[in-house]
């Protein structure tokens, strides 16, 4: 800092900053993306390990037996939902109580803000049904939680029977220390909602449900099964929760290593982890399992029942079956040794699990990437920003050659944009639920923003503009964006680092005198609704299944209204986000490039 | 501020129970063992041990002849003045939902409440040094009870005692052996030898307890004498220990049978809850006794089969109790609907605020009844009094009587007590929202995110009841059902005690504070500290001042007209 306090030497490197300004933000940029590449290579990365003792290795032995049994269970409540046409409440009930469980409903309602296109429901009613497994001797302060949704068709119902086998063979044992809830929700993420809502007695998404009647105080961790067929061939891991939440890394650890201990295929991203990490095929594995990560973090969906937990504290993830063409097959009864040795090791806990990371991406199961590692990729970019910043306040402070016209902009000219951008944030936000209605279809998006633009264009193409506003504006708006990402970047890692690939280079070069059409077409292509529809292309390429143009279009809209779902059934906070504050922030850079 | 709390005569009765018992008999020890099968398949089975002590050092204060009474607690009760004590230690949570009413109900934890006597000056003293004491004699943290965890409640423990403790503490044999050993025959026979604490460790639920009162030895109540009554209550899941068969027998329970009668015990007896099987159809008992008992408990008349140990007769096979193997039935998963219930839990997420919410279910069709409701909620839990609400039915429910002492950080809890009135056939919710308060780095505990306990409130009430309470207190009766006595015929005592809860606070990373301290200090003093500096000074280039040779030189190019170097 010596170095900034001797005038001479600060205007030397003040010179030097702007002077090559542009090289530095470009090898900034490549840096950024180059770290961020980087941090699938495998010697880059941490093997994972796991930090909780009271979690050691090999203190508990699987003895569940009853796999087939479970099964059979599992296709009894196939043929009662068959029956009923829904959940097979009365059933559940009464097979839970044989089991010598407490049992307990909750019924729940809620009705969308629009019809649910994808899943097929606007209005929905549905009852969750949960067992206590009481712990003998425990005061009732700690539990854990497993659940299986009760999802239409023929989904899931291995998962329910498994549940109802696994709640039998853990009421004989002694050991528990900890009450073991089982629940069935119904209607999966709504129903899981309603039932975490109904426990911890908040209603922060207005959904009417019946209060709880039976509790186990605090919840410690969680489990989400979702099982379809008889036989898996491989298990995968679901971390990713609400908002970019993620659980505990010890939390997949423990997964990962009773995977290793029973012999069960287990997978991230439904991507096997591969050994040969020095070949650019064993690399680009890699890179497509910690891409999909990132994607899946950055949409701020709960990607299983269990993102819903972390909102309170609660560390969950879901277990999948996977059923696909691999000769190694394992039945029921491992999985369910496989969940008891989870289940006794979370018993065994004495604090919530805390001991390792909650910032991580993961290229492999074995592989961690922490947020000290992933953080300078994105910091690489936010410093464009600042180096921006710093340029256009050197040039704002020299006086101008020029003083045809000395005043410096008024607040007006500057408050003018923003209040205008963020009105149109707003309206962007408000209008697809409040004219639901009166869209057809999908929203008409796209229409409205090309509306949006082009009026934005033409006002600030009419109004008269100084030299000094635009600089100012930009100013304004390139630390608004630094501060915007950067906390985006703290919360989800990965919704930050996307917004900033497409919004950096937006922010960097826009001025108004650049050539207006060309830049404004590269503007839209990097505006936040096309950094969506490239996503959605980019994700489906991730996940082998490539989608033509028209499909891929209909995905997008179809991605928009969930996320608005999200928003209103879950608090998925991404869409507010997006509409209230990153979308004017862009609009800002497209009112620069008008400027008159 | 040393305020004892005075525990009225005998002749003085009061309000809603009565403060003394009469014994009319002369039986200076007896023991007894109910057995009652559970709605839900379990076996619920309470020890009581009673000893009597006929002495009283209100008037003599030298006592040294201690006959049957334990020596330890009767020099703790002359030393530190001691009214009445009960102390409880329970593992388990007892569900009322699946097993009713308790004959003795205890929370989860160790309690402790005391009365002292009104000579006594130094309350906070003595109960510091008695916690200490009692600590050694039981085996048992007690010592860790402090001014934090202790309240004086002005109305609830009224007929019982002041000074409430409640305390997370686990339960295990190291407490269960200082315990067996008050009793007059210690292990070695009657029907202490029946407790092997790997079996009694072994249940769904166990709860041990010393009582200690005065009683009165006549109707008139002129002289009282002291009363030692030592319980243990243990839920025994016949479905867990015995591999599935629901039989039981009291060698399946215990794996011991009774030999022979304390030799001291004037009356040692078995009773056998048979109410629902008075046709045998769920169990058989082997040898069958003909000696049948009708007893008032908690507002239901019950019929006991009774086993007199003190007969030899019953020796031998006594008590093979086969109860027919019968699984869950579908109504054995049903609750059941006592008729006052409680529960608690944490509302809320977040480590900021939180609010407590109390549930009270007065099940009886038609008649509301009052209930005194205890809350007691450490410092660290800032509660907010004015966001107390009590909703019956919806509405709002005032509480006739409330009693709020705020807590003071660091040294005392909150105390609330209240009075609310239980409508018919309703649930009343109390909600109260507190603030997490961020304790200082060395009031963690050793395991911070585990969460720190709060208590079990404590709720008493006069239930109605279904017949006709025996409010005749000069009758010989089971000691299980003589331990409130009743005032009136149409109600009887009930407390209940609800969950604790457990409540997470902020908790700072104690991984590596040393790294944190570093790194904070280094990132204020340098980072910080300079960036500020640049940012409010402003720098300007400064000529250097001219030697003084060229300052001369330059006066003397003045005078004489030249332009100065």
């Amino acid at each position: 800092m010596g170095l900034l306090s001797d005038p001479n030497r600060r205007r030397a490197l003040i010179s030097l900053l702007t002077r090559l300004n542009t090289p530095i933000c470009i090898v900034c940029y490549m840096a950024g993306v180059a770290w961020f590449m980087g941090l699938a290579f495998e010697p880059f990365t941490l093997r994972t390990y796991m930090s909780e003792n009271a979690m050691g290795s090999t203190m508990v032995e699987e003895r569940f037996p009853a796999g087939e049994r479970a099964l059979a269970t599992g296709r009894e409540f196939s043929a009662h939902k068959k029956r009923t046409g829904g959940m097979p409440v009365e059933w559940l009930m009464k097979t839970m109580q044989a089991k010598g469980l407490e049992v307990f409903t909750q019924r729940f309602s809620r009705t969308l803000p629009f019809p649910d296109e994808n899943k097929e429901r606007y209005m929905v009613r549905g009852t969750n049904v949960y067992g206590i497994l009481r712990a003998p001797r425990a005061p009732r302060t700690e539990a854990l939680v497993l659940s299986a949704p009760c999802s239409p068709g023929d989904n899931n119902n291995q998962a329910v029977g498994l549940l109802l086998g696994l709640a039998e063979y853990f009421r004989n044992q002694i050991y528990w220390a900890k009450d073991i809830i089982f629940l069935v929700n119904e209607h999966d993420l709504i129903g899981m909602q309603a039932w975490l809502e109904g426990y911890h007695h908040t209603n922060t998404t207005g959904m009417d449900w019946s209060p709880l009647q039976g509790r186990g105080g605090s919840i410690q961790a969680a489990l989400s099964l979702e099982l379809s067929s008889d036989i898996i061939t491989s298990l995968d891991l679901v971390l990713e929760g609400l908002n970019g939440q993620l659980p505990n890394l010890d939390l997949a650890n423990l997964f990962y290593a009773f995977c290793q201990k029973i012999g069960v295929l287990c997978t991230i991203q439904g991507k096997l982890q591969r050994n040969d990490w020095d070949s650019v095929s064993g690399y680009s594995h890699a890179v497509q399992t910690m891409m999909l990560m990132v994607m899946k973090q950055a949409s701020g969906r709960p990607w299983g029942d269990h993102g819903l937990f972390l909102r309170y504290h609660i560390e969950a993830a879901t277990i999948k079956g996977v059923n696909s063409f691999r000769q190694y097959k394992t039945d029921a009864t491992t999985i369910g040794r496989l969940l008891e040795g989870m289940y006794r090791k979370l018993n065994n806990l004495l604090e919530r699990l805390h001991q390792s990371y909650f910032f991580y991406l993961m290229p492999s199961l074995s592989h961690f990437v922490s947020i000290g590692y992933y953080m300078p990729a994105f910091g690489l970019l936010a410093v464009i920003l600042l180096l921006r910043a710093l340029d256009l306040w050197v040039q704002l402070s020299t006086p101008p050659q020029r003083t045809e016209d000395g005043s410096s902009p008024g607040v007006l000219s500057l408050l003018t944009p923003l209040v205008i951008s963020h009105l149109t944030g707003v309206a962007l936000y408000m209008l697809p639920i409040r004219f639901q209605e009166m869209a057809v279809e999908h929203f008409p998006v796209s229409e409205t923003e090309a509306v949006v633009l082009t009026a934005i264009a033409v006002y600030t193409l009419l109004s008269p503009g100084t030299e000094q506003g635009w600089r100012v504006l930009k100013l304004v708006a390139v630390l608004y964006l630094a501060v915007l990402l950067g906390c985006t970047a703290l919360i989800n890692f990965s919704l930050g680092f996307i917004l900033a690939l497409t919004l950096v280079p937006v922010a960097a070069f826009v001025t108004p005198h650049v050539p207006k059409v060309l830049s404004a077409f590269i503007l839209v292509i990097l505006s936040p609704a096309c950094t969506l529809l490239f996503s959605v292309f980019f994700f489906q390429e991730l996940q082998e299944m490539p989608i033509s143009f028209q499909d891929g279009w209909l995905l997008f809209l179809s991605v928009i209204s969930q996320g608005i779902l999200d928003h209103s059934l879950y608090g998925s906070l991404v869409y507010p986000l997006i509409t209230l504050l990153v979308y004017p922030c862009w609009l800002l850079f497209w009112n620069i490039l008008f400027w008159n | 501020e040393a305020n004892a709390v005075i525990i009225p005569q005998c002749s003085h009765i009061p309000p809603g129970r009565r403060g003394c018992l009469m014994e009319t008999t002369v039986s200076p020890n007896k023991e007894e063992l109910v057995i009652r099968p559970l709605h839900s398949g379990d076996i619920y089975t309470s020890f009581q041990f009673r000893t009597l002590w006929e002495t009283d050092f209100t008037r003599e204060n030298k006592v040294s002849h201690y006959r049957l009474f334990p020596k330890s607690l009767g020099q703790v009760i002359s030393k530190f003045s001691v009214r009445e004590l009960h102390i409880s230690f329970t593992q388990g949570y007892w569900r009322t939902m699946q097993w009713g009413q308790p004959y003795l109900p205890s929370p989860p934890g160790a309690e402790l409440w005391v009365w002292f006597q009104d000579s006594l000056t130094d309350v906070d003293g003595t109960w510091k040094e008695l916690t200490n004491v009692l600590s050694g004699i039981f085996c048992a943290s007690l010592n860790f009870i402090d001014s934090t965890n202790t309240v004086q409640p002005s109305a609830s423990f009224k007929p019982l005692g002041i000074g409430n403790v409640t305390d997370h503490q686990i339960v295990c044999t190291e407490n269960l052996t200082p315990w067996k050993k008050l009793l007059p025959c210690g292990s070695k026979a009657g029907l202490a030898v029946l407790l092997k604490s790997e079996k009694l460790f072994h249940s769904s639920f166990h709860s041990q307890a010393v009582h200690i009162r005065p009683v009165c030895k006549d109707d008139q109540c002129k002289t009282t004498s002291w009363e030692l009554r030592q319980t243990l209550n243990v839920v025994f899941d016949l479905h867990n220990s015995g591999q599935g068969k629901n039989e039981w027998s009291l060698f399946k329970m215990f794996s011991r049978t009774l030999t022979e009668a304390c030799p001291v015990a004037s009356s040692s007896k078995i009773y056998i809850d048979i109410t629902d099987n008075s046709q045998g159809e769920q169990f058989e008992l082997s040898p069958a006794t003909p000696l049948l008992s009708q007893a008032v408990v908690l507002g239901d008349r019950r019929t006991f089969s009774v086993y007199d140990l003190t007969q030899q007769i019953t020796f031998g096979t006594i008590c093979n109790v086969l109860k027919l193997p019968v699984t869950y039935s579908a109504h054995a998963g049903d609750m059941l609907r006592p008729l006052l219930h409680a529960e608690r839990y944490v509302a809320g997420y977040g480590l900021q605020t939180g609010e407590i919410h109390t549930l009270m279910y007065n099940n009886h069709p038609y008649r509301s009844f009052p209930v005194l409701l205890l809350d007691s909620v450490p410092w660290y839990l800032r509660l907010y009094i004015h966001t107390l609400t009590v909703t019956s039915k919806g509405k709002d429910n005032k509480p006739s009587y409330i009693h709020y002492q705020p807590s003071k950080d660091r040294v005392r809890p909150h105390l609330l007590e209240m009075l609310v009135q239980l409508p018919p056939n309703s649930v009343t919710e109390v909600t109260l929202q507190f603030e997490r308060a961020l304790l200082k780095w060395t009031e963690y505990t050793p395991d911070p995110n585990h969460g720190f306990y709060v208590g079990s409130s404590v709720i008493s009430s006069l239930v109605p009841s279904i017949v006709a309470m025996d409010t005749n207190n000069s009758r010989e009766r089971p000691l299980f059902s003589s331990f409130f006595p009743s005032k009136e015929e149409s109600s009887y005592f009930v407390r209940v005690y609800t969950e604790p809860l457990l409540v997470n606070l902020p908790t700072p990373d104690f991984s590596m504070p040393y790294n944190v301290i570093c790194l904070t200090c280094t990132v204020v003093a340098v980072g910080y500290g300079s960036l500020y500096n640049l940012l409010t000074r402003s720098f300007q280039i400064e000529e250097p001042s001219p030697g003084l040779a060229k300052r001369i030189a330059n006066i003397i190019r003045k005078m004489r007209g030249v332009p100065p170097l």
